[in-house]
């Protein structure tokens, strides 16, 4: 919640949700594909058993709204898993229900861009995807000089819609995947699965209407949204995202601990308890 | 045809600071004043039970819908601008109360030399300090001559807060103590006063205690609550035009308030407003509101193009460098706010605990407060770390070297959860001919009105004032103990993206009508009944927040329109300056 710096990660003409400044290497993942695979499947094979507890009510909220093909949904599943996996600390994306959250994301207003301003003419598909992959190389000799590219790193100039992006990008990931190892996506080694995403997340991957790096900003960004988001959005499920955190969720005052010295660990309560239900 | 509406005596376009102390004014000054806001109508209510960070701080949820108008953006000349598209990437405040409520709460009264920046610099460091093309210059009015007005505006807010040491004279205090410090506000104070600066608290738009204004609004103190920034306050714990200037118009029974309502134009015939044509967003029905006067208080954006739209002034040509509409825009960006980030692996604080504007500052190497000889810029800003009360999905701080997903971005965001804080310097930002706004050739709003179109390049002045103030940024958080330290890195390029709502410039004060649109009344020097008030006027930017230097200008605007009302005619005397930088 700082307003003057939401973008500094934005400087290397990123998109707004890298979270980090430097693109590193990705480690190489322990946990993975067979885990998050039993979860899914897991889950979407769930008897229709009676509900008698919170936890299932919640469950019955989980459905696609969004994505209608169960394919791309087991793709877009386990690409979130790579990029927050389950590990010693806590449950990964697939557990905590991100992939809900982002189904449902896409299905509603900010999926559909509502408020963003979608008039034409559109560069992306052109001018701006240059701009964007020419941006670090020739921006060394500053703005004054004549080989500078005019406008680097727009952000968002395609006529298509989040949900349209990642329609494409999910297909993306799995056309790649048969490609580089003859295989389903989601079926792939973690350390397969992570290649892919390393070429998307370096706009090498082919991907119709944007650079790939541009999907693979937007699912970074809603995989840590679904995480950390309060569970209303069908994420942080059970508030295990803010548990690991430490985050305590909404509360009305911080008068009395402020000036405290410790840190101070609470019991996590969502907007639900905020709003008094 | 548009439907005519019952003249006024005052008609004011948008309700956030600007727009809300010079409806306030005059209402209790008994004129017949309307207030048009583009947004919806809404108040603490509307807040109550929403602490949600997606919808708030990452779905943009208080933010302008950009789906029927949004700027376009380039850097330089020659260049295509394209449309700033996404929420994300710009922020304006929309809505009852406008940006002014969804702000931290930071607040600085701006120096001395920022009005005078010009000529102080002139006599101080030669002309030869200012660079060619910086078309920087004096406000045609002195830090003396604002300070009764910020002391006003400060009051009505009701700014909790200590006096700056190294500040200029104040006529008083704040009205309200400072906040609480927390250990991370208390550990920067304490480790720059060792380091021989002159560190303060943050003064803040959050109220320290319960205060009645001198309008009889009554504010609570501030809960610390942490959805402070982009967020309503649901406790009138915050100083914005919802809790103090909006109801004082109200209750004296002389201010309309419509909400819904989009201004497109300012009317005018033989050089004088006649009034404004307004949109009701809900019905599409066209409006005439006529009026003595029209007052623009609608955020730097539409404050300019109104006057483009409405054809009133000469647009500032970059070719001839002549031409006082859209000149000189300025404002903070990416390249601004750089500074340090420290991570501590032996203290956690409880990062998630804060308030808008909680935080520790210093002025130390803010406007000429250090010598300039040796460092190749001028002015210069606060440094400040801030607690603003961290959301869960937005502390994602790594050490850089960190992998941006996986693994071990998993466990390093988790583990540095609470165990960073980010120091940054806040510069001012100086004015270039090549910066400026116009109407784009392409792109338009919904109703077929070209966009505002802003050409802004970053210059090695830019980029030498950010290298400074993050080596000092850095040498804080070593001082503080913290055991990883990264460095912002200076943005080579403007990347267009406007967050934080301090954008300014393009209607600028001045006492040369040759080169400022208003004088310092806020007044036009060439339509007598019309006053541009807010961010649009500043020549250039100060080195720091801008809100309560808008705050002091309305009540300024506020006592011109009195005036004006009263005696007619130009409220200032043009001077002629020498401008050939
Ligand atoms: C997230 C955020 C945090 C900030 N924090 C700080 C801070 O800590 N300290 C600080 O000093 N500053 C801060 N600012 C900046 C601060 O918000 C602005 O300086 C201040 O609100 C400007 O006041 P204003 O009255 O000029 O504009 P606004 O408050 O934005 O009011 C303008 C109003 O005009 C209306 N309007 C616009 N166009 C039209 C039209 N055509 N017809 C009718 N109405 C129209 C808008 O809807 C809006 O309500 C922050 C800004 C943001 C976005
Ligand atoms: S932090 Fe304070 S001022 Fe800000 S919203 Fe919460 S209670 Fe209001």
């Amino acid at each position: 919640m700082t307003e003057h710096r939401p973008h500094e990660d934005t400087q290397k003409g990123i998109s707004r949700r890298n979270f980090i400044k430097n693109t590193g290497l990705v480690a190489g993942g322990l946990v993975g594909g067979s885990l998050f695979g039993g979860l899914l499947t897991n889950q979407l094979q769930k008897p229709n058993a009676p509900i008698n507890s919170e936890k299932e009510v919640s469950h019955l909220l989980e459905a696609r709204t969004f994505f209608s093909n169960s394919e791309d949904f087991l793709i877009l599943s386990a690409a979130t898993e790579r990029l927050f996996p389950t590990d010693d600390l806590g449950p990964g994306a697939i557990e905590l229900g991100v992939p809900y959250f982002i189904d449902r994301q896409l299905a509603g207003e900010w999926g559909m861009n509502a408020k963003e301003y979608m008039k034409g003419p559109f560069l992306q598909t052109g001018v701006v995807d240059a701009y964007e992959s020419q941006a670090d190389s020739t921006q060394d000799q500053g703005p004054n000089a004549e080989t500078q590219v005019p406008t680097p790193a727009f952000r968002y100039q395609t006529p298509m819609t989040r949900g349209d992006i990642f329609m494409e990008g999910v297909q993306a990931l799995e056309q790649t995947a048969q490609e580089k190892f003859k295989t389903n996506f989601h079926k792939l080694e973690p350390k397969q699965q992570d290649e892919i995403l390393q070429m998307f997340d370096d706009g090498k991957a082919k991907m119709n209407g944007v650079a790939s790096t541009t999907f693979f900003n937007l699912l970074l960004q809603t995989t840590i949204e679904g995480a950390y988001a309060d569970p209303v959005y069908g994420g942080n499920r059970n508030m295990e995202g803010w548990r690991m955190k430490e985050f305590p969720g909404p509360r009305m005052s911080y008068t009395a601990d402020i000036e405290k010295e410790d840190f101070i660990v609470m019991k996590p309560e969502s907007l639900r308890n905020y709003q008094g239900h | 045809m548009a439907k005519k509406l019952k003249k006024v005596d005052v008609v004011v376009v948008g309700s956030g600071w600007a727009g809300g102390v010079v409806s306030a004014e005059l209402a209790k000054a008994g004129y017949q004043v309307v207030t048009l806001e583009r947004g919806k109508k809404q108040d603490r209510q509307d807040y109550i039970g929403v602490k949600d960070e997606l919808r708030y701080t990452d779905r943009y949820e208080m933010m302008q819908n950009l789906s029927p108008e949004t700027i376009t953006s380039r850097v330089k000349i020659e260049d295509t601008a394209l449309p700033v598209r996404t929420r994300a990437e710009m922020m304006a405040g929309t809505d009852l109360g406008g940006g002014s409520v969804h702000w931290a709460g930071a607040t600085y009264r701006w120096r001395a030399i920022d009005f005078e920046l010009r000529s102080k610099t002139i006599e101080r460091y030669g002309k030869e300090k200012i660079p060619e093309g910086m078309t920087i210059q004096d406000w045609g009015i002195t830090y003396d001559e604002m300070e009764p007005y910020y002391d006003k505006w400060e009051k009505t807010a009701g700014i909790s807060g200590e006096p700056d040491p190294l500040g200029d004279k104040r006529s008083s205090d704040y009205p309200n103590p400072p906040m609480l410090a927390s250990p991370a506000v208390k550990l920067f104070k304490e480790t720059t006063e060792r380091m021989g600066y002159h560190p303060f608290q943050v003064a803040a738009g959050n109220l320290s205690q319960a205060y009645t204004n001198p309008d009889g609004e009554k504010l609570n103190a501030c809960m610390f609550c942490s959805y402070c920034t982009m967020y309503g306050c649901d406790f009138t714990a915050k100083s914005d035009p919802l809790a103090t200037v909006i109801p004082t118009a109200r209750k004296t029974g002389n201010c309309e308030i419509r909400t819904n309502s989009l201004v497109r134009r300012v009317l005018h015939k033989d050089g004088k407003a006649t009034g404004v044509m307004f949109t009701d967003t809900r019905t599409g029905i066209e409006y005439e509101q006529p009026a003595d006067v029209v007052v623009l208080g609608a955020f730097s954006f539409t404050n300019n193009r109104l006057l483009m739209l409405s054809e009133i002034g000469t647009q500032y040509d970059p070719a001839t460098r002549k031409g006082t509409i859209g000149r000189n825009f300025n404002g903070q960006f990416n390249i601004t706010f750089l500074g340090a980030r420290g991570f501590f692996e032996n203290k956690k604080f409880n990062l998630y605990m804060g308030a808008g504007a909680l935080g520790g500052t210093l002025s130390d190497f803010a406007g000429d407060n250090f010598d300039h000889s040796n460092v190749d810029f001028i002015n210069g800003g606060g440094i400040e770390m801030r607690q603003y009360g961290d959301g869960a999905i937005s502390t994602n701080h790594v050490p850089s070297g960190t992998p941006k997903w996986g693994p071990e971005f998993k466990k390093n965001s988790i583990h540095y959860a609470n165990r960073s804080l980010v120091a940054w310097y806040t510069p001012a930002v100086m004015s270039w001919w090549h910066n400026y706004v116009d109407l784009d050739p392409t792109y338009k709003d919904e109703y077929g009105d070209p966009l505002l179109r802003i050409t802004n390049r970053y210059t090695d002045h830019d980029r030498n004032m950010a290298k400074f103030g993050i080596e000092k940024c850095s040498e804080i958080m070593k001082e503080m103990g913290a055991d990883i330290i990264d460095e912002d890195e200076v943005p080579e390029e403007f990347d267009h993206i406007y967050s934080g709502g301090h954008y300014a410039g393009g209607i600028i004060m001045g006492a040369d009508p040759e080169t400022s649109a208003v004088n310092n009344y806020l007044q036009m020097w060439e339509m007598d009944n019309l006053f541009v008030v807010g961010g649009s006027a500043f020549p250039q930017f100060g080195g720091h927040h801008p809100t309560s230097t808008i705050g002091a200008l309305a009540y300024r605007a506020a006592e011109g329109v009195e005036k004006y009302l009263k005696e007619g005619g130009q409220l200032a005397e043009a001077k002629q300056e020498t401008l050939n930088a």
